[in-house]
């Protein structure tokens, strides 16, 4: 069975996806009785002393989402408490553990029809913060766990900020990831709070950042230790102690013991001196504008508007800063990118979770076998969820070069202070590199990672009980998919068994039915194909890449071509071509079978359709190439040849091999296919995946495409009959 | 008759990182109070036939001081051969009777890494006499101990010598790894041109010293951190624990004053005074104390100077022998020691349940720790959730606890402290006439070391 390595490019998606892993709370939607005459659902509160205690804990869910019913009960309790003389002042805190607020509920924006409703909706959370901000009696937020969104922007308007120093308390403003921007003042106060730089750099990439950092750029104003075993349970105890030094600063803010001027580094005095400079601001704004562009190549509309709003509120004031802030956010929520990316998001949610139920037998002890760069990526995420690993190779040296990789990839992450030493070591621990087939009957499952050949497989594969298919994707640290493949012969508990380990291995997970090149091979395949089409019309491969990744893929279509491997390619390519006949056809073999003769196998071999060298990250074009192009040449079609045309002759035949997918029923649902594509291939997030582009695009005009470029070219881009029934009955995959 | 049970355990096998500082010592006791309410009249005794018996005949230990005080220009080995000499004094011990000698130590002074030899070849043991040192955190001593029971207990010696040193005054800073390896390459370098290359490379960061480890290495936390943190689960307030440490310093005080103390041997100190007491028991007031700032949470931490144990110079050193020996000498032993590393079984089968605990001797290395470990001592959550017991143990008594000071005022050289708690309850058990004693300690790195002590009928 074949199955392909896509590169991973999806950098920032990948950051993304991290993000909103952890904000599950945006759509939660907390239910919970309206009438008047019961008690608060969402909050409760209580007076220590002279100190308001709000607590916050939506019932029915894991984390707090500020929904309408939540914030009309939180401005309930702070008109008691400003009005009451028995309280001085007050501290906020979430009696859930490992989370503070997770951010706004975004079933709330999801519900707005047009723009001037949702700007409606972040004005009246402005409106909210702002009095907090003016609140006369000084508010401590105490925070455990995640403040993210509309959290971070309710914890910013409050006078002060105590966090633990937990690993899941993260802040951030991760509203770029869905296409929007932080919509309750957040783009006019984080600035003031941590810089402009710094809240440029939050804010476009919606990165997460943890308690120490924060207390370092003045995000936080103390941290408090989380605690260890005690008569209670330790988060349950912990949050209490948190509550007390909280309610302690409280106090010595009412009585002006503390005070609230911060003691700023030299660096914060100078940038912040600098940025008084209207001529430094206006560089700073011109340069990370530029950056985004690169970046984002215009594809995604909301960083650019963040940095607009900010510069709004910096040079015009606070009142035009505010009233930018909503009408933007308003204007992004109706936006195709953010519904796409929305989509998305809720995709990976789904991806997230075993419908396979859990697994008679917990899988602990696994074996890989193979040390290559896929066997030792597997066992790399594997033991740093505590999976105890046996890596096999069949040489000393390969196995070496498999665990160095395991290692390498953990002292990164020391290196980058996520991980002590210490723990680098006993995560490593848990790795075996054997050379034999010691042990193995103890492991749980035997991932198989050997090189893709059909005979070594079955080789392999005698004497086991259960088989179902893992597709990761190289490399395996970075890239989030994992592709599950089942048989009719597949039971249910060892799917189940498959979807866990993967989980626990941090993935995303699509689980498909079998066939040749599963489900993502088997999209790629024909987008290759057309590839190779299009530099036979002679379009050369650096204008391919620009034309790919202005449509917003990461990489480009001939240097993808190159990461994956020349070689790899052709072999996909002769496989599925024998499948799946004339439809995968268009590009002619040949070009790659003379490069891989030529030894031109991609970056691997250090030349492709692109020269590589160590060291060097700027390539140049392999001159070698131009008579392997030369040779091979076919006159373009100019009726189909317009730089829109090359780019939807590329995505169309993607997306039609995707739909056939889920007509043929590999796939289960449209959300698997688009999570799969996106993370898996890399197909651009701002389209949210092949079906949530039909969608947003129109399955008529697919088929219309599709139909235009069939009478150039033939039967390779015959619309499906999934396409054209979505087309002619007006139906969405998504409802 | 006295007999010690030394009892010894290791690390839990699944250690969570968190779960440190306060639970070995804590778990020991516990298991003494799941011992079937078995009779357990003073006749009874704890030696089991075709098992050697093994003795305590004496203890001591010079003056436990501040660091920096008298102790401070010394070498840790003047310390733990002046404890050795004293011990030779006080029992007149021939030194060729001696099979073996062990101590506990836990900042090592590298020339001396390992200092009961050095110790016992100054203190004028034969060089055909071994002796090596342990390290276990601050149940080091204890560690020493331990170990020569289990010499004797195998019929390999018949008397050791354990004892601990620790000398804070000093401790080892060392170049950076990167000037290190530069002077060891530099050392290799063989040209003038290899030497200018390898000096090339120098940086001023260089020179950047290394200062001995202040955090625990596995969890990066330090001592006084964690305390800290362990107070808080527990809940104890500063209050508590600047009460506590108060009454450790006047028990001290009261201690000293009454010539309770009888362990502690005077030193001459070279050049210097000579020195007879421990100098850290300083009681204060309630008032003062308050007044602290935190020393290692701040601004909101509760542990503080006053109610942590010092930095501390000192050693102690013990006689220990087979019962058959130390008679054959004409030794009126002090108490029976048993095989070590019991394990919770066998001190069920001994049938002692707390209330037949007539001293504590317990390690207070924070008051925190201590008061937390009363906590959890007396919680039933705590015994369900991490010690799989049914119910709690019941914290020990106030009244028969450090009733003569401990680690806080006393002070606590992290190697010798094993030794002192023994000779406590050794000593008060005789003083006050009791039977049963507990010695307990915790040690960095989450573990603990307990012992019981039986007194010998006079």
């Amino acid at each position: 069975m074949v199955a392909s390595r896509a590169i991973g490019c999806l950098r920032r998606f990948a950051n993304a996806s991290r993000t909103l892993h952890h904000c599950s709370g945006y759509i939660c939607r907390n239910f919970s009785r309206s009438s008047a005459l019961l008690a608060r659902s969402h909050i409760n509160y209580g007076i220590k002393d002279d100190v308001a205690v709000i607590r916050i804990n939506s019932p029915n869910s894991k984390v707090n989402t500020l929904n309408q019913e939540l914030q009309s009960e939180f401005m309930e309790v702070m008109n008691e408490i400003w009005a009451s003389d028995q309280v001085k002042s007050a501290v906020l805190i979430s009696s859930k553990p490992g989370c503070f607020i997770a951010g706004a509920d975004i079933n709330m924006i999801a519900a707005c029809k047009t723009p001037q409703e949702v700007t409606r909706l972040s004005q009246e959370g402005q409106k909210m913060f702002e009095k907090l901000e003016n609140s006369p009696k000084p508010i401590v937020a105490a925070i455990s766990g995640s403040c993210l969104g509309g959290g971070l922007e309710l914890a910013i308007s409050c006078q002060y900020r105590i966090a633990t120093r937990d690993k899941k308390t993260v802040l951030g403003v991760p509203e770029v990831l869905l296409g929007i921007l932080p919509g309750a003042g957040g783009t006019q106060r984080l600035p003031q709070m941590v810089g402009v730089p710094a809240a440029f750099d939050m804010m476009l990439t919606g990165r997460n950042i943890r308690a120490d950092r924060a207390k370092k750029m003045g995000l936080v104003d103390q941290l408090v230790e989380p605690l260890g075993p005690g008569v209670k349970p330790p988060e349950e105890r912990t949050i209490e102690y948190l509550e007390e030094i909280a309610v302690t600063f409280a106090k010595g803010l009412a009585d002006k013991k503390i005070s609230l001027k911060r003691s700023k580094g030299l660096m914060d005095k100078l940038t912040s001196y600098a940025m008084g400079i209207p001529f430094v601001r206006q560089q700073v704004y011109k340069k990370v504008e530029e950056q985004v562009r690169k970046q984002t190549k215009g594809l995604y509309p909301a960083p650019l508007k963040i940095i607009d709003v900010v510069k709004t509120g910096l040079e015009e004031g606070k009142d035009a800063g505010y009233l930018s802030e909503s009408q933007k956010f308003g204007e992004l929520a109706m936006t195709k990118e953010s519904k796409a990316l929305i989509g998305l998001y809720h995709g990976q949610v789904l991806c997230k979770k075993n419908k396979f139920g859990t697994p008679q037998r917990e899988v602990k002890n696994i074996a890989v076998l193979g040390a290559g760069l896929m066997g030792a990526g597997i066992a790399q995420v594997s033991v740093d969820k505590g999976l105890k690993t046996i890596l096999k190779d069949a040489t000393l040296t390969g196995l070496s070069r498999g665990q160095q990789q395991v290692f390498k990839g953990l002292n990164d992450k020391v290196k980058k202070k996520t991980l002590t030493s210490f723990e680098r070591d006993f995560i490593f621990n848990n790795l075996t590199g054997q050379l034999d087939y010691q042990s193995f009957e103890k492991a749980d499952m035997v991932i198989e990672a050997v090189f893709e050949d059909i005979n070594l497989k079955h080789k392999v594969l005698k004497e086991v009980e259960e088989v179902i298919g893992m597709h990761y994707f190289s490399p395996v640290d970075k890239m989030q998919l994992l592709e599950i493949i089942t048989t009719p012969k597949t039971s249910k508990d060892t799917t189940a068994s498959a979807v866990a380990v993967g989980l626990k291995q941090g993935k995303v997970i699509i689980v498909v039915k079998d066939g040749p090149g599963f489900y993502t091979t088997r999209c790629l395949a024909p987008m290759m194909s057309e590839v190779i089409r299009i530099l036979q019309e002679g379009i050369g491969p650096k204008k391919l890449d620009s034309l790919t990744t202005g449509f917003g893929f990461p990489v480009g279509a001939a240097t993808l071509v190159d990461e994956v491997g020349v070689d790899v390619a052709k072999h996909v390519a002769e496989d599925l071509g024998k499948a799946f006949g004339e439809r995968f056809a268009g590009g002619s073999l040949e070009l790659l079978k003379q490069m891989v003769s030529k030894g031109f196998l991609g970056r691997k071999s250090g030349k492709g359709f692109y020269v590589y060298k160590e060291g060097v990250k700027s390539k140049d074009l392999n001159s070698d190439m131009d008579s392997v192009l030369a040779g091979l040449q076919v006159s373009p079609k100019p009726e189909v040849s317009s730089d829109e045309d090359i780019q939807y002759r590329l995505v169309s035949r993607f997306v039609n091999e995707a739909a056939l997918c889920l007509q043929e029923e590999i796939l289960a649902t449209p959300a698997e296919g688009d999570i799969g594509a996106v993370f898996g291939l890399g197909f651009p997030p701002c389209l949210g995946g092949p079906f949530r582009f039909v969608d947003l695009y129109g399955a008529q005009k697919i088929v219309d495409r599709l139909r235009r470029y069939e009478a150039a070219y033939g039967k390779q881009f015959t619309p499906c009959q999934l396409l054209i029934d979505q087309a002619s009955a007006g139906k969405k995959f998504y409802q | 008759m006295t007999s010690i049970l030394t009892y010894t355990f290791k690390n839990l096998p699944s250690s969570t990182w968190a779960l440190r500082f306060s639970l070995r010592p804590l778990s020991c006791s516990s298991q003494l109070r799941a011992a079937p309410a078995v009779q357990t009249s003073t006749k009874k005794t704890l030696a089991k036939p075709n098992v050697r018996n093994i003795v305590v005949v004496e203890g001591v230990r010079i003056p436990f001081l501040l660091s920096g005080t008298s102790y401070k220009d010394l070498m840790p080995h003047d310390l733990a051969r002046a404890a050795l000499s004293s011990l030779l004094i006080k029992t007149n011990v021939p030194k060729e009777v001696v099979d073996y000698i062990i101590f506990g130590t836990v900042i090592q002074e590298v020339k001396t890494s390992n200092v009961a030899r050095e110790a016992a070849l100054g203190a004028g043991f034969s060089d055909k006499t071994p002796a090596h040192t342990v390290t276990m955190a601050c149940i080091s001593a204890n560690q020493a101990m331990t170990t020569g029971v289990g010499l004797i207990a195998s019929g390999q010696s018949d008397v050791i010598v354990a004892g601990g040193v620790e000398l804070m005054s000093d401790v080892p800073i060392r170049h950076s790894r990167k000037m290190r390896k530069m002077m060891l390459d530099l050392n290799k370098a063989k040209t003038l041109g290899q030497r200018l290359s390898l000096i090339s490379k120098f940086r001023l960061n260089f020179l950047t010293p290394e200062l001995p480890a202040v955090a625990e290495f596995s969890t990066s936390e330090t001592m006084g951190h964690s305390a800290d943190r362990l107070a808080a689960s527990f809940a104890v307030s500063r209050l508590e624990q600047d009460e506590y440490a108060l009454r450790s310093h006047r028990l001290a005080k009261k201690a000293q004053d009454e010539g309770l103390l009888s362990d502690v041997v005077p030193f001459k100190v070279p050049g210097k005074e000579t020195v007879t007491k421990d100098n850290g028991i300083r009681p204060s007031s309630l008032e003062q104390m308050a007044k602290l700032k935190p020393a290692f949470v701040k601004p909101y931490g509760t542990v503080t100077a006053a109610n942590s144990s010092f930095l501390t110079d000192g050693a102690s050193a013990m006689l220990i022998m087979a019962e058959d020996k130390a008679l054959a000498m004409g030794y009126k032993p002090k108490a029976y020691l048993r095989p070590t590393y019991a394990t919770p079984k066998v001190l069920e089968k001994a049938g002692l349940t707390l209330k037949d605990i007539d001293a504590f001797e317990f390690h207070e290395a924070f008051s925190g720790q201590i008061l937390a470990n009363f906590k959890a001592m007396d919680s039933d959550w705590f015994a369900q959730n991490y010690m799989g017991r049914k119910a709690k143990v019941g914290s020990p008594p106030l009244e028969k606890f450090n009733n003569w000071g401990g680690s806080l005022s006393l002070g606590h050289p992290f190697g010798a402290t094993g030794c002192r708690l023994v000779m406590a309850a050794a000593n008060r058990l005789r003083k006050e006439g009791g039977q049963f004693g507990l010695v307990a300690a915790c040690a960095a790195g989450g573990q603990g070391h307990a012992m019981i002590v039986e007194t010998y009928p006079k």
